[in-house]
């Protein structure tokens, strides 16, 4: 699935090669992207034009955009909340995005569902429900189906938070994967919050990889305010993944540089963890990189910049301009086999 | 003569003949054919399509809905419909609202083991139809009969959508045919299962054998009485029991599952509201008894209804 913008060219899976600095560069592009259109939403949300909740993945764009860049057509990818720049680098269009957040009848979801729970599983992209750990099984279950169709090297990797790896869900999927020896990667933020709860709160083990051992998976700790690091690790699992080393199990760090969601100021964080590591923006870290670097000059990335906005405004314009969804127009039928749906009366199929 | 189980194990045998998307993933229904047999030989004759699974419900379920949304036809097989409540969260907000949210279908079944046998108690005894029936986006069917276990499975393979296939615990070895179908009624139609003037009882798999044999008593007095199979509890076909009712103007509805807001209390409130005024006497509804059901044989004969029990109802229906 490929977009409308001039981003969407599918970059592999990075390595410390020749073209690395092309993918960090690309994956810089695509973060910056994410966090530009992420604070347009919010922008819009604290305007009254947003229904429903803004949830953003300032602070974790490193590890989103790592995971989508290494994914590739055929594969499988079921993102979460805060998974705005790994979307865009798997190649879901930004219309998508402010289609979805807008409410607009021609989005993918048809404003039966909003903000987050957005995806074209036909092209590989789930759309998530709101029950932690839950979409693990299922892209489970679409690898089983590639091995059952014949489907060779394609991955399908999960990204979860800390809070995610408490439920039942997230235990049964990850040794389910393990089980059927499937290239799943599975790619724990531990942004050191679930909405107010801190991980002490979560889980006592000394740190959330060692979890690998016992599923019998293999673990990869990283640094998720670092890029590099990121692109590494991840693409690395990925790879592996790929090559039929069984399921990946990777923990990335970082902290979480917003709310819960937009209607929270997240006062519960203490502000000497924003002082350390953890609280580096990986963004501005990733800037800084391509700077020391010289993997672009400072007129290049402002044109990025420039670019990236034009890009949201286009969008979100383009987004605004669209049709609500209409309930005269709605068929209001829960089944692909429309005979045999209850209720009063069914409309004919919906033509958006 | 093909017992009821049997003709599930048929079912299953001829859907992964004839379709390669069809695949089974459940507890112990490999090599050693399930816990009710209901897979027996099935893993040495489709190797690789008939899976062990974990004891993870939940996962179960949810990989199913991803091999349907990648184009396969799961059947899983849950061990008894007791457990489906460990994944209960996929049937319900992951496979239920896949296709309304996104547009891809989702062809599922659930094979849910249900219904109480002498001895089995609280967690292998359970009814859950009701439950999932309150979900928009699930399909919910209650074969009664041998033909019927075998068609409307087959036809829940077939559907685009996901179905919880409710076959009775009680019915596996003890109800036999002469031979499969060749032809069934569609999924969403009822039967009448015996023609009868004076009152009508509506129900559905184990409780259509207890009405038959109430109705057997009651037509010694003289008495005609009309039993309707719903066959299907989701879609429910409204206008078969309303037509039965235009005929007898007395109706009641059997389950064998619990009575708070279940498949008996749709039924009356259906009569009820578009068919008030067929009625010549209150309708009348009968359940199993609001408690978990109970281990002992004594104690679970009387919990659930019966050819006796029903007959008593139907005997005081007839005298209002």
């Amino acid at each position: 699935m490929k977009g409308m913008l001039p981003l969407s060219e599918a970059p592999h899976a990075a390595g410390r090669t020749s073209d690395f600095s092309e993918t960090y560069r690309r994956a810089y592009r695509w973060m910056l992207l994410a966090r530009v259109a992420e604070e347009k939403i919010a922008s819009l949300y604290r305007g009254g034009k947003i229904t429903g909740g803004v949830f953003v993945g300032r602070g974790q764009e490193a590890i989103s955009v790592a995971t989508g860049i290494a994914l590739r057509d055929g594969d499988i990818f079921a993102p979460l909340i805060r998974d705005q720049a790994g979307r865009l680098a798997f190649g879901e269009s930004l219309l998508d995005f402010t289609l979805t957040y807008l409410g607009a009848r021609s989005g993918p979801m048809r404003g039966r569902d909003g903000n987050v729970h957005r995806g074209r599983p036909r092209e590989g992209l789930l759309p998530m429900i709101s029950h932690l750990g839950a979409m693990g099984s299922v892209v489970n279950g679409m690898l089983l189906a590639h091995r059952f169709q014949g489907k060779k090297h394609t991955v399908g990797a999960v990204s979860l938070g800390d809070g995610a790896t408490s439920t039942g869900a997230f235990h049964e999927f990850i040794n389910q994967a393990a089980v059927e020896n499937l290239p799943l990667v599975l790619v724990i933020t531990n942004n050191q919050f679930a909405y107010s709860t801190p991980t002490s709160r979560q889980f006592v083990c000394a740190d959330l990889v060692d979890k690998a051992i016992g599923y019998g998976v293999r673990g990869h700790s990283v640094d998720g305010t670092d890029l590099a690091a990121c692109l590494e690790t991840i693409g690395g699992a990925v790879q592996t993944a790929r090559e039929g080393g069984g399921p990946q199990f990777v923990v990335a760090t970082s902290l979480r540089l917003s709310g819960h969601g937009e209607h929270d100021d997240s006062h519960y964080i203490p502000p000497q963890l924003r002082e350390t590591h953890l609280g580096r923006d990986c963004l501005s870290v990733a800037e800084e990189h391509i700077r020391s670097q010289k993997w672009a000059d400072a007129t290049t990335i402002e044109a990025w910049h420039r670019d990236s906005h034009t890009q949201v405004e286009e969008a979100v314009a383009h987004s605004l301009r669209e049709a609500a969804p209409d309930p005269a127009r709605e068929d209001w039928c829960a089944l692909s086999s429309r005979h045999l749906q209850e209720g009063p009366e069914i409309h004919p199929p919906l033509k958006y | 003569m093909i017992t009821y189980l049997e003709a599930i194990r048929e079912a299953q045998s001829e859907a992964l003949e004839k379709d390669p998307r069809v695949y089974i993933y459940g507890q112990d229904i490999g090599n050693f054919g399930g816990a009710f047999k209901a897979t027996k030989n099935l893993a040495h004759r489709f190797p690789g399509r008939v899976l062990d699974s974990p004891i993870s419900e939940d996962a179960m379920m949810g990989s199913a809905i991803g091999a349907a949304m990648q184009g396969m036809r799961p059947i899983v097989e849950m061990q008894f419909a007791d457990f489906s409540t460990v994944g209960f969260n996929q049937i319900v907000n992951q496979a239920a609202t896949l296709f309304w949210r996104s547009g891809v279908s989702c062809p599922i079944t659930v094979r849910l083991p249900s219904g109480g046998t002498p001895g089995s108690g609280p967690f292998h005894s359970q009814s859950l139809e009701a439950l999932y029936a309150h979900y928009p986006g699930l399909i919910l069917l209650t074969p009664a009969t041998v033909e019927d276990a075998y068609s409307m499975l087959l036809e829940a393979v077939a559907i685009d959508d996901p179905v919880i296939f409710c076959e009775h615990k009680y019915l596996y070895y003890h109800l036999k045919a002469e031979s499969l179908p060749k032809e069934a009624l569609p999924v969403g139609k009822a039967r009448i299962s015996r023609a009868g003037r004076d009152a009508t009882v509506v129900t559905y798999s184990a409780m259509v054998h207890e009405a038959l044999a109430a109705a057997d008593e009651l037509a010694a007095e003289g008495w005609e009485i009309e039993v309707i199979d719903l066959r299907s509890i989701k879609p429910l076909d409204t206008d078969t029991v309303l037509a039965s009712v235009a005929r007898t103007g007395r109706v009641l509805a059997v389950g064998e599952a619990w009575p708070w807001g279940g498949v008996t209390a749709e039924v009356l409130a259906r009569v009820s509201t578009e068919g008030f005024n067929l009625l010549d006497a209150p309708p009348m509804r009968l359940n199993s008894k609001d408690t978990p059901v109970p281990f002992h044989p004594n104690l679970w004969g009387t919990h659930r209804p019966t050819a006796r029990t029903i007959s008593l109802a139907l005997r005081e229906l007839l005298r209002a």
